[in-house]
């Protein structure tokens, strides 16, 4: 069998398994009980590594105030400089089968979905999504937001979770790309299917009453609920296409705001790098292109599994966040098919006749055709300090795939 | 030779593959054009070429 024969082959195992994932909640838990790994003075970052003297003001900004949420410095400054010393360790979220949005930020006492893959029995985790300290922002308001999520919804919600015996996520998900979400930056009916799903488990689990409608309000007023949520399946989706030998389908896109990243299933955990792009997009009142950091977060895992830029053609109501027209984003749906392997059997586009969403992103198809991917996704500002300031579509950069290509030339060619 | 004349006694549609810019100044002498989007395979990247002929 040639190398052509034995790449179809992988790439063919890899889209069967990433078909197949069945992504469950399973727990809501502080990170430090359930994150293999992370433990002592750890925090975890989105995108691939990087130390902290070359991280962007708004990472640097997110890890002060997850420093200061665990309590290991009492001021800004403190936090710094804890973190400048080397002290505290940084490592990536995909080190540890987790995933974060933005920042991604995750310390050990903050609650985290626990995600488990049922087709395969493997685990991924991601923290909560708030717009807040995950892009930056270190005020007592971003620090409350953390407090609540870790005080009173993470664990209302877990007793639903518990009361239920888990939530099978891939029904949410399907139904929800049949009605106008893309699981990146438009998670309105997710949400609320999400909601509507853990609300009677809630009042079943006893949860004391006050807590009870604080939670209920905080998950109908969320409308990126569910967002954590799509990136611990995807995550949970994608891990078990990894380590696939001769298979050139990616199995991780991530940034972290300096670098964006890479993993390919026949190449192991090897990065491939190249610098973060810039994102093309709307902005919040009072912020402007010039305030923009780069392009940030493990998100792009939902495009990595086929969803967000991919399926863009289906969820036009996001196009008010991230700009373009209804016409433009069939486009990019129909072009992702250029630089996939498949079409998912069950994940449907009611836009397109009900086809499957663009599968299996194939790092040669990538550089034979120049086509990258097109993620949909938020913008942070380029100093700490600041929240979300605004959200557009950006390009995975053509450098990481044909560093990729090469890497695997070296390894099965040679 | 008639067939090529005929191409100039009809209306003319031109169809642009790749570079936009010589169909638009085709557009501003009122001349219809159809575009295709076409770039050379890798981009014209000889090492990425030659790798992709072993493995694609």
């Amino acid at each position: 069998m040639d190398i052509k024969q034995q790449i179809d082959l992988a790439n063919q195992e890899a889209v069967s398994r990433l078909i197949q994932g069945d992504p469950v909640l399973a727990d809501i838990a502080p990170a430090g009980q359930v994150i293999p790994g992370l433990q002592g003075r750890m925090i975890l970052h989105a995108g691939p590594p990087i130390p902290w003297s070359a991280m962007c003001g708004a990472m640097r900004g997110a890890l002060i105030g997850i420093t200061l949420f665990e309590g290991w410095a009492s001021s800004v400054a403190e936090a710094e400089a804890l973190l400048a010393s080397g002290e505290v360790s940084l490592e990536p979220n995909h080190h540890h089968q987790a995933v974060g949005p933005m920042a991604g930020t995750i310390s050990p006492s903050l609650p985290v979905f626990v995600v488990e893959n049922r087709a395969f029995g493997n685990r991924a985790f991601c923290r909560n999504v708030e717009g807040m300290q995950q892009f930056g922002d270190y005020s007592e308001k971003a620090l409350a937001g953390l407090r609540f999520w870790r005080d009173v919804a993470a664990p209302a919600m877990a007793a639903a979770v518990h009361q239920a015996g888990g939530i099978s996520l891939k029904p949410i998900i399907t139904q929800a790309l049949q009605m106008g979400d893309e699981l990146h930056n438009r998670h309105s009916a997710s949400s609320s299917l999400f909601a509507n799903a853990l609300a009677i488990p809630m009042i079943q689990a006893s949860v004391p009453q006050p807590q009870l409608l604080q939670t209920l309000g905080y998950m109908i007023g969320h409308n990126l609920l569910f967002l954590g949520l799509a990136m611990a399946a995807g995550k949970a989706i994608a891990d078990p296409a990894r380590d696939i030998a001769c298979s050139t389908v990616v199995t991780a896109m991530c940034r972290n705001g300096t670098e964006f990243g890479i993993r390919v299933s026949g190449l192991g955990d090897e990065w491939f790098t190249a610098p973060a792009p810039k994102v093309d997009g709307l902005y919040v009142p009072g912020y402007r292109e010039e305030d923009a950091g780069l392009d940030m977060g493990d998100s792009a895992i939902t495009e990595t599994v086929g969803w967000g830029g991919f399926v863009l053609g289906g969820a036009p109501g996001i196009l008010t966040l991230v700009g373009g027209t209804a016409e433009q984003a069939l486009a990019y749906t129909r072009e992702m098919a250029h630089i996939t392997v498949t079409r998912h059997p069950h994940y449907l586009m009611p836009a397109f006749d009900f086809e499957g969403a663009p599968l299996g992103i194939d790092i040669r198809k990538v550089v034979q055709t120049g086509i990258t991917p097109i993620i949909d996704t938020a913008i942070a500002h380029r100093e700490s300090g600041h929240p979300k300031i605004g959200g557009g579509l950006v390009r995975a950069p053509l450098a990481c795939f044909k560093k990729a290509l090469a890497r695997f030339g070296q390894k099965y060619v040679s | 030779m008639d067939d090529l004349m005929a191409l100039f006694t009809g209306p003319l549609i031109a169809i642009n593959v790749g570079v936009r810019d010589f169909g638009l100044a085709l557009e501003q002498q009122d001349v219809q054009v159809i575009y295709v989007d076409w770039s050379p395979p890798a981009g014209g990247d000889q090492e990425m070429l030659d790798l992709l002929d072993q493995l694609l």
